[in-house]
């Protein structure tokens, strides 16, 4: 029962932080609900047995990139006057509901081969196992990638 | 107790309400939030694969790892280019972005 309750709830708070931040016209808000929203999906990786990545999600996302996108709100355009809709907002409306509909389909019909071995129970030891052992060479490649991303986020910024 | 579906279908839903948000929205600063709530979708769909298809190998919490730094360098460089631009033309709406547009 616990489960199935924290799930749902989860799951509802994680939608309505999401349709807050397209909604809601303050930008400063819409990053609030967007917190939100990341720590419900925090909840949810822990209902999936992912604890793990439920702490990176609250120590990346929550702590580090909300933070980030408030510097940039702060930082660029005045928080009143909002996120307006562009004019062509029926068309990217129909584009995301058929978008939907096709994945909703995807979903539903497809047969997915699910196991019924339990879940390891602390993620944590054998994520890293797996990590520096099969899948090494992403995981260096993916640390150039985020070095890389340093190095041209301050040159972007020193050229005037 | 929620299945694979339950989940697959949370994960549309959100993605679908980033697609949304990133085609309409004309902050750039909002934009950039729709792709994080986008790649947080897939983030839920590969756990959610990981717990349900393949429960002990952990495949999709590895690449759940892997989105979310590659998550973190994006936001980084956006804000870069964002402040960038800002300082350049002194705007951030996407209808006056259009250094581009042919």
């Amino acid at each position: 029962m616990v489960p199935v309750i924290a799930f749902w709830s989860l799951a509802a708070l994680a939608v309505v932080g999401a349709l807050l931040v397209v909604a809601v016209r303050n930008v400063f808000r819409a990053a609030l609900f967007l917190v939100l929203s990341f720590l419900a999906i925090a909840g949810l990786f822990l209902t999936l047995h992912a604890d793990f990545l439920a702490a990176a999600q609250v120590l990346i996302y929550v702590g580090a990139i909300s933070v980030l996108l408030v510097f940039g709100i702060m930082l660029t355009s005045d928080v009143q006057r909002g996120s307006p809709n562009s004019s062509l907002w029926l068309p990217g409306l129909a584009i995301a509901v058929l978008l939907f509909f096709v994945l909703a389909l995807a979903f539903t019909q497809g047969a997915w081969p699910v196991a019924e071995a339990t879940p390891l129970s602390p993620t944590t030891g054998p994520l890293a196992e797996v990590l520096f052992n099969r899948w090494v060479l992403a995981f260096e490649v993916v640390s150039v990638l985020l070095l890389a991303a340093v190095i041209g986020a301050v040159a972007v910024m020193r050229r005037r | 107790m929620p299945g694979l579906t339950e989940y697959l279908l949370l994960s549309a839903v959100l993605f679908t309400i980033g697609l949304y948000g990133a085609l309409v929205k004309r902050n750039v600063v909002v934009v950039l939030m729709c792709v994080e709530i986008m790649l947080n979708a897939v983030n839920i769909a590969m756990v959610a694969f990981s717990r349900f298809v393949v429960p002990v190998e952990l495949t999709g919490q590895v690449f759940a790892v892997f989105i979310m730094t590659v998550a973190a360098a994006e936001v980084a460089l956006g804000l870069a280019i964002i402040l960038a631009l800002y300082a350049h033309r002194g705007t951030v709406d996407t209808t006056n972005i259009d250094l581009m547009k042919f």
